[in-house]
């Protein structure tokens, strides 16, 4: 067995929304540097916010309270500053949302913009190219960098959003349901380029879509109601679940 | 990236935040301000005569100051010349605005609609002093003398615009399951507009109206070269008129009926910022 | 009542409106014509001689369009610092609260006040400051009547302003907060370039109010019909001489007056069609 190294740990890590509900139950769980893991679930069982916790976006809005530990690195992110977790663990969104008034150039450089970061043009362009070859986009857009971002179709802008985040060089790329917006084959070049994307990044991806976690992720979760059911290798969690409630959702009984 | 950047960072996002408080919470000084001087220097001038006697003659307010007196008499004439010609601007501008408000919703894709609309908003951007030019060119010239008439002219197109406008988006946004409801019950458009569209817009509708009111009622300017002013009180419409602003605006050039303009100003602050706040109420109601 | 009736009257009302408008134009047209005539279309406006001695009459536009453009970009400059901070509070940082409706229902009664309180305001309280800081010697100035103005349109520029910066997609600044930006920095960086062209377009409909504004100017600008030549200097804008000079004027002088009118109404005309124009353009964006 080759040794694992732990870059991300869930401690008992809660969320909830009101007094009342809990939108994350206590989950435990640990992630392995340069891997790819596949949160699945039915919709409304607390994956996406799960996932939202790692890089504090609960934190723009004051009434969602995160409890337990997030370790980065062994480091807990919760005490630390969102703007410097937010750098270290990049995220991409449900629908693909470049910034319609910067150019592509633009769009892939935002990261350091928005943090007042200041480049040389050699850097930049060394930057831009590494990011958007890194997302095959680079064929298809080297003649068109100064256009604005928004006339690419929606699998382009997807992977200009992962190369935008990618720039900043993070530790951890969190990606929530990247591809529901897209058609199958944007979908499937997207899936090609995380499995390649694995080697520099960790991955954690909220998914809808079965055989997307089955096609990508080495390892998978199962959360049903804001628990985390199950958590194993992908292979294991599909050829032999443990749990009642993961069979169920796996032959379609639910959700 | 340094901690000491990130505090950096974090210090102007902190003063960004206070800045845009502080600098939000004294836009509201000025609204406190006007209310609070226009109260004090204006609340104990109310009285009954105050509101049933019209402007004393500057003679008199003269001779009430040198024996100390308060200044006799109110603005019972600007009162009575006020409604009069809103009275009369209404009875014009709210049927007329609604009939034209419902062609430009039921027609929002015809061209002509759309010139209309655009000549909705060039009248509503239209500055009230040349509304008063075009009704004294219309109205005053050829009836050769200042009227009542005439000043509910100026106030009739001052609100057309603004109930046109209310009533078009208002109907724009009442389902359109509605109307085909009832066309499907074997109505005629009419009917339809009459029994469904317009009963459903009511609310919407009513609030444009009492905000057309409030907008005009302290108009002044266009008061000035079309009802001119009078001291009495006075029922004909043919005649020289006052209003309320036109004796804010006479006060405040008469030294000697200086005290008057407070409790007027007073009267006519809390009539429209009474009509205001009712709107917004109304429009927050009816959006529920 | 049938259909027919029905379109028929809907119709026949709705042709007010282009019949109003066209006669706004044809009435200050054909009665400016006798000043146009008279002094020439381009020496009227370029002209600064106003002086109606009998004999020797000399009408120019040139004092009031000064005084009118000065009292709106003074105006200006010192509305934005404060609306835009309303419209960041109301559309940003305190969405949706409830002292975001608070301070929304406070600029909307400030739209409300008769400009004739304000003027009173700036009369009696304004004033005496601007005496008192030896800004200007009588306290009525072109300053005095901008900053009175300035208050007067922050309601229209800030609440439109707000909706834009409302529309702008949370989608987009999840996006630039996952970057690690600050809020300052999504405001900069994100929120201001998406919504600025509505937030540009909502400054140009504040201008519009600005320029015809009639009695607050009127009763702070000193009514001095010379071109101002500094902020603190008396003048007098295109509505406040009318609104000092046109009941007693007749006529070269009323035509004149008219003239100022119609220049008046094409200025706020084509600012209103350009501010309503950008709008449209901003939503649909």
């Amino acid at each position: 067995m080759e040794s694992v190294t732990p870059i991300l740990e869930f401690k008992k890590t809660c969320v909830s929304y009101t007094k009342q509900t809990m939108a994350v139950k206590y989950v435990s769980a640990t992630i392995e540097k340069n891997t790819i893991t596949a949160i699945m679930g039915p919709s409304g069982c607390g994956k996406s916010t799960l996932l939202r916790a790692v890089n504090l976006m609960h934190n723009l809005y004051p009434n969602i309270r995160v409890d337990g530990e997030i370790l980065l690195n062994g480091e807990n992110i919760l005490t630390m500053q969102a703007i410097d977790v937010r750098r270290r663990v990049g995220m991409v969104f449900q629908r693909p949302a470049p910034f319609p008034t910067m150019s592509i150039y633009d769009n892939v450089l935002s990261g350091f913009t928005l943090n007042g970061i200041k480049l040389s043009k050699a850097e930049k362009d060394a930057t831009i190219e590494h990011c958007l070859k890194s997302v095959a986009l680079w064929d298809e857009v080297k003649d068109v960098l100064n256009k604005k971002g928004t006339f690419l179709s929606g699998g382009q802008q997807q992977r200009l959003c992962i190369a935008r985040a990618l720039a900043m060089k993070p530790d951890v790329l969190l990606m929530d349901e990247p591809t529901s917006a897209l058609d199958p084959i944007a979908t499937k070049h997207i899936e090609e380029l995380l499995l390649e994307l694995q080697k520099e990044v960790t991955i954690l991806i909220v998914t809808h879509n079965m055989g997307q976690a089955k096609r990508i992720s080495s390892k998978s979760m199962f959360m049903y109601l804001g628990e985390l059911v199950e958590y194993s290798d992908t292979e294991t969690l599909f050829s032999n679940p443990v749990d009642e409630r993961t069979k169920a959702y796996l032959t379609g009984k639910m959700g | 990236m340094s901690t000491l950047k990130i505090k950096n960072r974090l210090y102007r996002d902190k003063l960004m935040l206070w800045i845009v408080c502080i600098l939000a919470a004294l836009s509201v000084g000025p609204l406190l301000a006007i209310l609070g001087e226009v109260l004090l220097r204006g609340y104990d001038q109310l009285s009954w005569s105050f509101f049933t006697e019209p402007t004393p003659t500057a003679y008199k307010a003269m001779k009430a100051i040198e024996a100390g007196e308060r200044i006799p008499g109110g603005i019972a004439n600007g009162i009575v010349g006020t409604m009069i010609m809103l009275g009369m601007a209404i009875v014009i501008a709210v049927p007329a605005g609604i009939l034209c408000g419902t062609f430009l919703a039921e027609h929002s894709n015809s061209r002509f609609a759309q010139i209309v609309s655009y000549l909705t908003d060039l009248l509503q951007g239209t500055p009230s002093v040349i509304i008063g030019i075009i009704t004294y060119i219309w109205v005053v010239v050829p009836m050769k003398g200042y009227s009542a008439f005439a000043g509910s002219v100026a106030l009739c197109i001052m609100m057309l615009p603004l109930i046109i406008r209310s009533t078009e988006e208002t109907l724009k946004i009442i389902p359109a399951s509605l109307k085909e409801a009832g066309l499907a019950l074997g109505g005629n458009k009419a009917r339809v507009m009459l029994k469904v569209q317009l009963p459903a817009a009511f609310g919407g509708i009513f609030t444009g109206i009492l905000l057309a009111i409030s907008r005009v009622i302290g108009e002044t300017a266009p008061l000035m070269f079309t009802a001119l002013g009078c001291s009495h009180i006075r029922f004909s419409v043919d005649k020289p008129i006052s209003a309320v602003p036109l004796l804010i605006w006479e006060f405040f050039n008469d030294p000697n009926l200086q005290e008057l303009i407070w409790g007027a100003s007073l009267f006519l602050l809390l009539f429209v910022l009474t009509l205001n706040l009712i709107a917004k109420y109304l429009a927050k109601k009816w959006n529920q | 009542m049938n259909d027919k009736l029905y379109r028929i009257v809907l119709f026949a009302t709705t042709l007010i409106m282009p019949i109003v408008c066209g006669g706004i134009v044809y009435a200050l047209v054909t009665d400016a014509y006798d000043a146009f005539e008279h002094f020439g279309f381009l020496k009227f406006l370029t002209s600064s001689e106003w002086s109606y001695t009998q004999g020797k009459e000399q009408y120019g536009a040139l004092p009031f369009i000064t005084g009118t453009l000065m009292t709106t970009l003074v105006a200006l400059i010192f509305c934005i610092p404060f609306s835009l901070p309303v419209a960041l509070f109301v559309g940003e940082y305190f969405k949706g609260t409830r002292v975001a409706s608070i301070l929304s229902t406070v600029t909307d009664l400030l739209a409300g006040i008769p400009s004739i309180i304000y003027g009173l305001w700036g009369f009696y309280t304004l004033r005496p400051i601007i005496i008192a800081l030896n800004i200007s010697p009588q306290g009525s100035s072109v300053l005095t009547a901008s900053l009175v103005l300035a208050i007067m349109i922050i309601p229209y520029a800030s609440s439109l302003s707000a909706e834009f910066i409302k529309m702008v997609p949370n989608d987009l600044k999840e996006g630039a907060y996952s970057l690690g930006a600050t809020r300052a920095e999504v405001i900069q960086k994100v929120v201001f370039p998406v919504a600025g062209s509505g937030i540009f377009s909502s400054y140009v409909l504040a201008i519009g109010r600005a320029l015809g504004e009639t009695m607050t100017v009127t009763m702070l600008i000193g009514n001095t019909n010379n071109i101002p030549n500094s902020i603190t200097s008396t003048g007098n804008s295109m509505a406040s001489i009318i609104a000092n000079q046109f009941g007693e004027a007749d006529g070269l002088r009323l035509s004149s007056l008219i003239a100022i009118g119609l220049v008046l109404f094409m200025i706020t005309a084509t600012i209103n069609l350009i501010g309503k124009i950008m709008i449209k353009r901003a939503r649909i964006s």
